[in-house]
């Protein structure tokens, strides 16, 4: 009777963990990753597994030498891998994919603590790093293998992605856009399977749907009202929707409380649509979920939630 | 009215012992029975070793006004008074007690004469009757209060811990009793209504009281979702008036009282038949526990020769929680005793015991959303590591009620509620000197001022 386990309450826990939440988002990121397979072949799961393989290994390795604990148990290095994979064309080669893996877990991540304690999106720090370092190869895009078997012809074996020139395509290219016939980078081609994925997570309850809601509906609002081409169909182009469902979403660099994900969503897509109608760049996904991260903590600080019975005058 | 539910968790309900009438089990060889079983000041024994006692005899004086008699449960010849270690780390006088096993009542029981508000107070304190839901605060203090003040009287029969089916058990067993508890209510706080929350996972508690009550225009039965912590005080009280109890306040200051089913039944039996506090319905059940099942225990019986009544341990327990698993505390062994505001002996194999270890926190804000008090454990965490009292304070820490929603809900699995505890004392401290550099500057300043007042005089002449 001596060996009796004691301590303070509660003595149940709920059965979510940490690593099944990160094994959802790898599930809900499996669609998109089946999808860019189909659509670019095999060089797309490689590049993903050796960015998967270079992050996990990258943080034990850190972890090892830092003589911390291991916590590559959490699955969240996998995230970062198949997110940071997924935001590069087919044809970038291994070695840079590397350094974008370096910059995303030990810059981003490790330096600042490890999981949870990161500040931003180590995924897309990752990607800006490979874009300025890389500028050519993180911007030619090849053109799907099976563009022309979903739609006959047309623009589909264009190497151009479709943000850059949203002023020539219509709604007959919406299939297209959707399944992701048309060039751009591995993971966010396709909307339907990011879609899908999203709505995984949602079902789920891994994330609350406030974010996507809202970075996409303020996406539309300002895209038409700073007068952008094609407001409805851009949704679905570029990386808005990895971005709403699985950038934006990220627990540990997005706001606490429901009032701050508003703030947070709407922030995005305000961003983005500036920077995708006023800006010579024609993507601002990353620029804009970045620039809110760094704004989380003074969203939190606003987003107090107010305890109940709490006097507020103390 | 409308009222907009507070946040919580859904725990798993566990009930199995539900249809369960509890057995009176024989009384145990020895039974310990502790003079500190409620908040406040312990109980004064009032018998010594050799004396003959009988059940529902006192044998512990009330030792001041927050306290409470305590009485015996069993009938038999005082062993020793015994000095005892609680689990909580206080020590108090206990009463032993070897039983004869004839379980003769005491001659002088007779039910109280209750004519007035005060005679009725009194018959309360007499009936050993403290908060029989976990707090032990005694009811007779609760209830003291101007009757004209009491605009509610909420009776507790959320009974929203998993596990636990005792009050199930006596809301559907002891109702005629329960509903003359609630006419007492009434005759003592003619302005007041009553309204009995229910969890809707109790179908046939809400029917049989609503049956009963029918009619009765001061009552009502409220069936609240089963969302844990439903029972909670605060959370009760708002989900039923939509009142909100504010920091630092009591119930009763926004004209609530909430008083649990078992202790309403338990304080009424002693008005009607004089019979004292001196057993209690306890579910026995947990991984460990071979035959789950509901038992009426005489006060002071230890934990082993209860499970031992309902045939034993299925394997080696690793964890005894006295309480529901959420609320409950864990006991370093089984020779603890069930004390008045125990409500279940939950036991548990080594799978349950023992809980996964923390990990990082990846603030995903789940403690946040099951807060029933909007609270924000995270960021409490966060300013307790940083050792920052003053945003403790801004945090409210202090209005935590150890519900547990924040730390089941976690996927980090993060110690919160030991978090908070651990807060709460640090701001307390915090506050106490801040208080006390307060004070001081003040005393400075008044010498400063005198000495400056005395040198003007000086000067002046």
């Amino acid at each position: 009777m001596s060996t009796m386990t004691t301590g303070v309450s509660p003595h149940i826990r709920s059965e979510r963990s940490t690593q099944r939440i990160m094994l959802d988002v790898i599930i809900a990121l499996c669609p998109a990753l089946i999808a860019s397979v189909i659509l670019y072949g095999f060089r797309a799961l490689l590049l993903t597994c050796v960015s998967v393989a270079a992050c996990v290994l990258l943080e034990f390795v850190w972890e090892k030498a830092m003589k911390k604990p291991v916590t590559i148990g959490d699955l969240s290095a996998i995230v970062t891998g198949m997110l940071l994979a997924f935001n590069v064309p087919v044809g970038m080669p291994i070695w840079e994919m590397l350094i974008g893996d370096i910059a995303a877990i030990i810059l981003v991540k490790m330096l600042f603590g490890g999981l949870g304690c990161n500040f931003m999106n180590p995924a897309l720090v990752g990607r800006i790093v490979l874009m300025f370092s890389f500028t050519t190869d993180m911007t030619t895009y090849a053109a799907p293998k099976v563009a022309n078997a979903i739609t006959s012809g047309v623009d589909a074996v264009s190497t151009a992605t479709p943000l850059t020139m949203m002023d020539q395509i219509g709604w007959s290219n919406f299939p297209q856009l959707l399944l992701g016939a048309h060039g751009g980078v591995l993971g966010e081609v396709c909307a339907a399977a990011i879609i899908v994925g999203g709505v995984y997570l949602i079902l789920r309850k891994v994330i609350k749907p406030i974010i996507p809601l809202c970075y996409l509906g303020s996406l539309l609002l300002f895209s038409w009202l700073f007068g952008g081409a094609q407001p409805v169909l851009s949704l679905f182009a570029g990386g808005v929707m990895l971005g709403a469902f699985f950038m934006a979403t990220d627990y540990v660099t997005s706001p606490f409380t429901n009032k701050g994900k508003v703030i947070f969503g709407v922030g995005c897509g305000l961003i983005t649509a500036a920077i995708r109608v006023f800006g010579n760049y024609a993507e601002g996904v990353t620029f804009a979920i970045l620039l809110m991260n760094i704004l989380v903590p003074y969203i939190n600080d606003l987003t107090m939630t107010k305890p109940l019975g709490g006097d507020a005058s103390k | 009215m409308s009222i907009r539910l507070l946040h919580g968790v859904h725990v798993p309900h566990r009930k199995n012992t539900a249809e369960c009438v509890p057995t009176r089990m024989p009384p145990p060889a020895v039974v310990t029975i502790p003079m500190s079983m409620n908040i406040g000041k312990p109980a004064t024994p009032v018998v010594k070793p050799g004396d003959e006692v009988k059940v529902g005899q006192r044998i512990g004086e009330a030792g001041g006004f927050v306290s409470s008699p305590v009485y015996s449960g069993v009938s038999g010849k005082v062993k020793k008074i015994d000095k005892m270690l609680l689990f909580h780390g206080a020590v108090c006088d206990a009463v032993v007690i070897e039983t004869d096993g004839a379980q003769t009542p005491y001659d002088a029981l007779q039910a109280p004469e209750v004519t007035d508000f005060d005679s009725f107070i009194n018959a309360v304190r007499d009936s050993g009757v403290v908060g029989l839901g976990g707090a032990g605060f005694p009811t007779s203090v609760k209830l003291k209060v101007d009757p004209e003040k009491v605009d509610f009287i909420c009776v507790n029969g959320a009974e929203c811990e998993p596990y636990i089916t005792a009050d199930t058990r006596t809301m559907l067993d002891d109702s005629e009793m329960l509903v003359d508890g609630v006419e007492l209510l009434h005759n003592y706080y003619p302005k007041a209504k009553v309204i009995i929350g229910i969890e809707n996972n109790k179908p046939a508690c809400v029917k049989k009281l609503k049956e009963l009550l029918a009619g009765k225009s001061y009552a009502e039965v409220n069936a609240l979702p089963a969302l844990y912590p439903q029972g909670g005080e605060k959370v009760l009280i708002h989900n039923t008036t939509g009142r909100i109890v504010p920091e630092g306040k009591l119930p009763i200051d926004v004209g609530c009282i909430v008083i649990n089913t078992s202790t309403l039944v338990s304080m009424t039996r002693y008005i009607r038949t004089g019979m004292p506090l001196v057993e209690k319905y306890v579910t026995v059940d947990g991984s460990a526990i071979k035959n789950p099942q509901n038992v009426i225990v005489p006060i002071g019986t230890a934990i082993k020769d209860v499970v031992a009544f309902t045939g034993g341990y299925r394997c080696e327990p690793k964890k005894i929680v006295l309480g529901g698993p959420m609320m409950g505390v864990s006991v370093p062994d089984d020779s603890e005793v069930v004390v008045k505001n125990t409500g279940a002996i939950l036991c548990f194999d080594e799978k349950d015991a023992v809980l996964p270890e923390p990990s990082a926190c990846i603030r995903c804000g789940r403690c946040i959303d099951a807060c029933p008090l909007n609270l924000m454990p995270t960021e409490i965490e966060h300013a307790f590591n940083a050792g920052d009292a003053e945003r403790l304070g801004k945090l409210k820490v202090n209005l935590c009620m150890e519900c547990g929603c924040c730390a089941f809900a976690c996927p980090a699995h993060r110690r919160l509620v030991e978090c908070n505890k651990l807060s709460k004392t640090m701001l307390n401290k915090y506050n106490a000197q801040q208080k006390a550099e307060a004070e001081r500057k003040a005393a400075v300043a008044a010498e400063k001022a005198a000495a400056a007042e005395k040198e003007k005089e000086a000067i002046a002449r």
